[in-house]
């Protein structure tokens, strides 16, 4: 894995951030997170790999879609509320079509299996992908103030409370977010 | 044309103001991000309006998850099925107004709060969890199909294609379709 050490870039303008959130949501299958952190840390540069954990921490703990979310702040940092609007158009408008269209086509081809096939084996895929993200954005841990072995254990306890023992997630935030958020407290100081 | 716009079985303005207020409250609740509401958008849509059949619902969903863009798009699909164009207004416009109000708002008190200890307690103590989400997500995604040695095996790969190369996670994807299609995973 490549670190990124040269300096930050910013978007050129609402139209190049627009073409950018559009070209990293038409990449992202079963999910735009993976393709959003290669796009914005390693290919665009408009943010460390650090930022970009930290906003998705906060973007994750707000309700509503996440990756959304994630690009209405990054719009909204560069170019305020006009950048915002146009980050969340960005992501959302162009697969907007294209699902739709999707689903014209999906109501008149009913029970085809090789197209049934074909989504399952893309949904293993993207299982794949997800795991991916974690993986990298995991290597940020090392900088994280809580240190390695209590990042470690948090994030354990997140995967088998969620994954495992299927406990809502409303419990879960509430539960560890307070501890981690209340050991962190006490490292920051 | 009438059926695109309006759905099959058009829906009452009655109706697509309950549609609209639900996903609106349900909005709210996505802590984990929309795919967590699915549950409750189910028992709505299917189970105590009947609008959609439960077949419909499932392949909404899926369609959503194989298609480029963001997962909450899956609710367009949903709202696409109740009640054409009118029903995909009422369930983006429901899921979309109060979470970027919210998300707005929180990220011009952040940018403000930045240094403030309070906030970097909040985002350092809530990064483990983010990464044990994610990793979650990829566990529960990998459900239908995680006793086959054939899935692992796809997804394993897909990991380290995407850590040791810059590719686009396209060609992955374009090998998990034709494994499918060929009806190997």
């Amino acid at each position: 894995m490549p670190e990124v050490d040269a300096p930050l870039e910013r978007p050129a303008s609402l139209r190049a951030m627009f073409m950018a959130f559009t070209r990293l949501a038409m990449q992202g299958f079963g999910g735009v997170l993976p393709v959003a952190q290669r796009e914005l840390v390693e290919r665009q540069r408009w943010m460390t790999r650090a930022q970009f954990l930290e906003m998705l921490s906060v973007a994750q703990v707000l309700p509503g879609p996440n990756i959304v979310n994630m690009a209405l702040m990054i719009g909204d940092r560069f170019f305020g509320w006009r950048g915002a609007l146009t980050a969340v158009t960005g992501i959302l408008l162009a697969p907007l079509i294209v699902v739709l269209v999707l689903a014209v086509i999906a109501q008149q081809t009913q029970g085809v299996r090789g197209i049934e096939g074909a989504l399952r084996g893309m949904g293993v895929v993207a299982s794949g992908l997800i795991l991916s993200t974690a993986w990298k954005l995991a290597s940020g841990l090392g900088k994280n103030a809580m240190g390695r072995p209590l990042c470690a254990a948090l994030m354990l306890l997140t995967l088998l409370a969620i994954g495992w023992l299927r406990w809502p997630l409303v419990w879960v935030v509430l539960g560890l977010g307070a501890v981690g958020m209340a050991l962190a407290w006490r490292k920051l100081r | 044309m009438h059926d695109l716009l309006l759905g099959t079985q058009p829906l009452t303005t009655a109706a697509w103001l309950s549609l609209f207020t639900h996903f609106l409250v349900l909005s709210l609740l996505a802590v984990g991000g929309a795919i967590t509401t699915v549950p409750d958008m189910q028992r709505f849509v299917v189970k105590e309006q009947g609008w959609i059949t439960d077949a419909q619902f499932t392949a909404s969903v899926a369609l959503a998850q194989a298609a480029p863009g963001p997962n909450v798009l899956f609710v367009a699909v949903i709202g696409f099925n109740v009640g054409g164009l009118s029903g995909v207004v009422a369930t983006m416009a429901g899921t979309l107004l109060p979470s970027t109000t919210l998300a707005m708002a929180a990220t011009r008190l952040s940018s403000q709060h930045q240094d403030a200890r309070w906030m970097r307690a909040f985002t350092t103590g809530l990064a483990p969890m983010t990464i044990g989400l994610l990793a979650a997500t990829s566990w529960i995604l990998l459900g239908p199909t995680r006793t086959e040695w054939t899935a692992i095996a796809l997804a394993l790969g897909t990991l380290v294609f995407m850590l040791r190369t810059k590719w686009s996670p396209l060609w992955p994807i374009a090998v998990g379709a034709v494994a499918g299609a060929l009806g190997w995973v």
